[in-house]
């Protein structure tokens, strides 16, 4: 939970946000049985967006993620992502799955195919891209993320900053128009943190729009246009990064804030 | 500078280990004799070995393998090593191998299995070896069921390509209904056209193709198969069907759908609360209650329905822990790239599921394999069956020990190269740290 210096300089020029909208909830509310997990949840995120969703253990930020690829359901509200309403109508479910990528904690690789497979498998049965294409374009992501020469290992024989620089590579490798992460460098070394979160950024360069759980402050302060902060299942803030640091309204984020940056 | 300081000027070069580390001493010191304990348990073991050895290898080998029954065996021994005690008689075996391997089937015949066997290798070979040979073989795969049970039985070419073209017709249900309306509703229907067609149509199908062009080979009844090829029967049918039966049981038993669910953990709990030898008294006797009188549903057939559900319902909890293996990750992940249920389960769930039940599924082969012996206590005339025929026979009244140790050295060739061959494919599945 440190903040990690970034030490290079950010290129902004393409971190543009746009007038189009990429997701809109709408009044949403989730339960775990009768639990009240996400409580009246409204955020509207437009193209080109960097977020930082910053909250304490337990607060639904990784259930609010969730819910915006259907990997969870919500009970009440809209979520509209790129124009399409999340329902359970599961053709809109695949879509939009196709075009949100999402990066987990564990990372999720297949164990059982090489990294390349690992890559091309949904291009190839999701996109129906032909093989060889999907493979080209799989080198080119890896390249991007700086492993091509990994392709032909199996996820076991890489190390977790390695394994997750994949995982963000299989999801580019279908397009998408967002990437979600939810805590992509808890369960990595402080060495290996930086590799990923340099990927990150150099995404953010090119203008993807991300929503990022996270509790890299450093990245929500370099990369962040927007940082909101959860707690018990609620939106309680957000804000700017730098108004959101230095200036904290509401009294649990600055207890949050004080704990997570120890001071 | 203090007295702690030092540097190497010379670099020692690599010695040999001492001799009472390598070679055949330094192993048998390690392996055999590494302390006082290890020592008296190596010689007490050695001395066991040595004791059955000695007892089993010159009753194996000091054995007479040519006479006509068992008292012209005995003289032999007596004439030879002046006792009948601690001397195979082999000649049994050697005087009815071939009925122990074959049953009653017609002898002029026996060619058929043999390359029903033979084929059967070649069917395998592709899927158990799916990375060395091309996959177009699986197409033969495919038709082998078929063929194998057109060789066996025999009769008109037609019946088997009627059973063949079910599956076609039930294919083509399917697809044009799912595309119209879900695909639940398309299995449903692809399922009862398949039926229908086996039940009712293709009996007309194949009396009309059987008159108009009668391709044929020499019918064999049922009642004469028999024999070690009937274990074989039996265990491969059981095994190559069940285990796709069980997968569909094991996810099943997983699904959102309650009536999907239920059904299967109820055909689950039920199968495995029986013992396999009442299924097969209701194949044997009871089924015949519930058919309409004049039917005729082949008691074999009826005999590898019952162990395929046997063994389909051992498949579904062993394929079950496998799934339950699985972290909750991978689902997601595959969720999260847009796979469809069928896709994820077909390239993530099961592939990983499937590696790490090998273990158990082999083990349930094995099982339902050596479990096909039980046919005999139904009445049909497995290697357990003919034992107990030739026993009865004057001839050969009073042996014993020959007949099931070549009984045993049958299954144990195939039972144990089942369970080579799983331990080959773990090695080669083993995709983590090298
Ligand atoms: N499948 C589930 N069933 C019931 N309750 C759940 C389930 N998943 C999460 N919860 C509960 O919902 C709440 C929110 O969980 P969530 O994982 O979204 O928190 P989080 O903000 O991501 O926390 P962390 O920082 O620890 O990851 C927690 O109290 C958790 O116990
Ligand atoms: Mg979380």
């Amino acid at each position: 939970m440190s903040e990690l210096a970034i030490d290079r300089q950010i290129d902004r020029s393409k971190m543009q946000v746009s007038d189009e909208v990429a997701i809109e909830i709408n009044n949403m509310n989730k339960w775990y049985g009768s639990f009240h997990v996400l409580r009246d949840i409204n955020l509207t995120v437009n193209q080109g967006e960097r977020i930082v969703i910053a909250g304490p253990s337990g607060s639904g930020k990784s259930t609010l993620i969730r819910c915006l690829n259907a990997l969870e359901e919500h009970q009440q509200g809209t979520i509209m992502v790129d124009g399409t309403e999340l329902s359970n109508d599961l053709k809109n479910i695949d879509k939009i799955r196709s075009e949100v990528g999402m990066v987990f904690q564990h990372f999720n690789l297949f164990p059982h195919l090489t990294i390349l497979e690992n890559c091309t498998l949904a291009p190839i049965w999701v996109r129906k891209t032909p093989k060889k294409e999907a493979e080209e374009r799989a080198m080119h992501f890896l390249e991007k993320v700086k492993i091509p020469e990994q392709a032909d290992k199996y996820p076991g024989q890489l190390s977790g900053g390695q394994q997750q620089r994949v995982a963000i590579a299989r999801s580019l490798c279908m397009m998408p128009r967002i990437m979600l992460f939810d805590e992509p460098t808890s369960a990595l070394d402080p060495e290996m943190i930086k590799e990923v979160l340099d990927t990150m950024i150099e995404l953010a360069e090119e203008g993807m729009t991300m929503l990022c759980v996270t509790h890299e402050m450093g990245f929500a302060r370099q990369v962040a246009n927007r940082v909101i902060f959860m707690d018990a299942g609620q939106i309680v803030e957000q804000n700017e990064p730098e108004e959101f640091f230095n200036n904290p309204q509401s009294e649990r984020t600055k207890l949050f804030l004080s704990q997570i940056l120890g001071h | 500078m203090s007295d702690v300081s030092f540097v190497r000027t010379e670099m020692l070069p690599e010695q040999a280990p001492p001799a009472s580390e390598v070679g055949l001493i330094g192993w048998i010191r390690h392996n055999l004799f590494s302390g006082w304990f290890n020592s008296i348990l190596t010689l007490v073991s050695l001395y066991a070995i040595y004791y059955v050895l000695s007892g089993v290898l010159p009753w194996v080998f000091q054995s007479v393998w040519n006479a006509n029954s068992l008292n012209e065996c005995r003289e032999i021994m007596m004439a030879t090593w002046g006792s009948t005690h601690g001397h195979a008689c082999w000649a049994v075996i050697n005087d009815r191998w071939l009925q122990l391997l074959f049953g009653f089937y017609p002898s002029h015949l026996y060619w058929r299995p043999i390359a029903a066997l033979l084929l059967l290798l070649v069917a395998l070979a592709p899927v158990l070896y799916s990375d060395r040979l091309p996959t177009k073989m699986l197409i033969f795969s495919a038709i082998y069921p078929f063929l194998m049970v057109w060789l066996m039985w025999g009769g008109t070419i037609w019946g088997p390509i009627a059973a063949a073209l079910g599956f076609v017709v039930g294919w083509g249900v399917y697809t044009l209904v799912s595309k119209q309306l879900s695909g639940l509703f398309g299995l449903i229907a692809g399922v009862a056209a398949s039926v229908i067609w086996w039940l009712v149509l293709s009996s007309y199908f194949v009396g009309a193709l059987d008159s108009i062009l009668p391709i044929g080979i020499e019918a064999v009844q049922s009642r004469q198969f028999g024999g070690f090829m009937l274990a074989i029967l039996l265990g491969v049918v059981a095994i190559g069907v069940s285990l796709p039966i069980g997968i569909v049981l094991a996810l099943g038993r997983q699904s959102d759908l309650m009536i999907v669910k239920y059904l299967c953990v109820g055909f689950i709990e039920f199968i495995r609360g029986v013992p396999l030898i009442t299924l097969l008294f209701v194949a044997s006797l009871l089924l015949n209650l519930f058919l309409p009188p004049g039917t005729n549903f082949d008691i074999i057939l009826r005999v590898m329905i019952m162990m395929t559900l046997f063994s389909a319902a051992y498949m579904a909890e062993v394929i079950r822990g496998g799934l339950a293996a699985l972290p909750r990750g991978q689902y997601e992940g595959a969720d999260s790239l847009g796979l469809n249920y069928w896709q994820a389960q077909r390239l993530i769930i099961m592939p990983q599921a499937l590696k790490i039940s090998i273990p158990g599924i082999v083990s349930t082969f094995i099982g339902i394999f050596k479990d096909t012996t039980l046919v005999s206590i139904i009445g049909l005339f497995d290697v357990i069956g003919l034992a107990s025929a030739i026993r009865a026979d004057t001839a050969w009244n009073g042996i014993y020990w020959e007949l099931f140790a070549f009984i045993a050295a049958l299954f144990f060739v195939v039972c144990f190269s089942m369970s080579r061959y799983s331990m080959y494919l773990e090695r080669k599945l083993q995709t983590g740290h090298h």
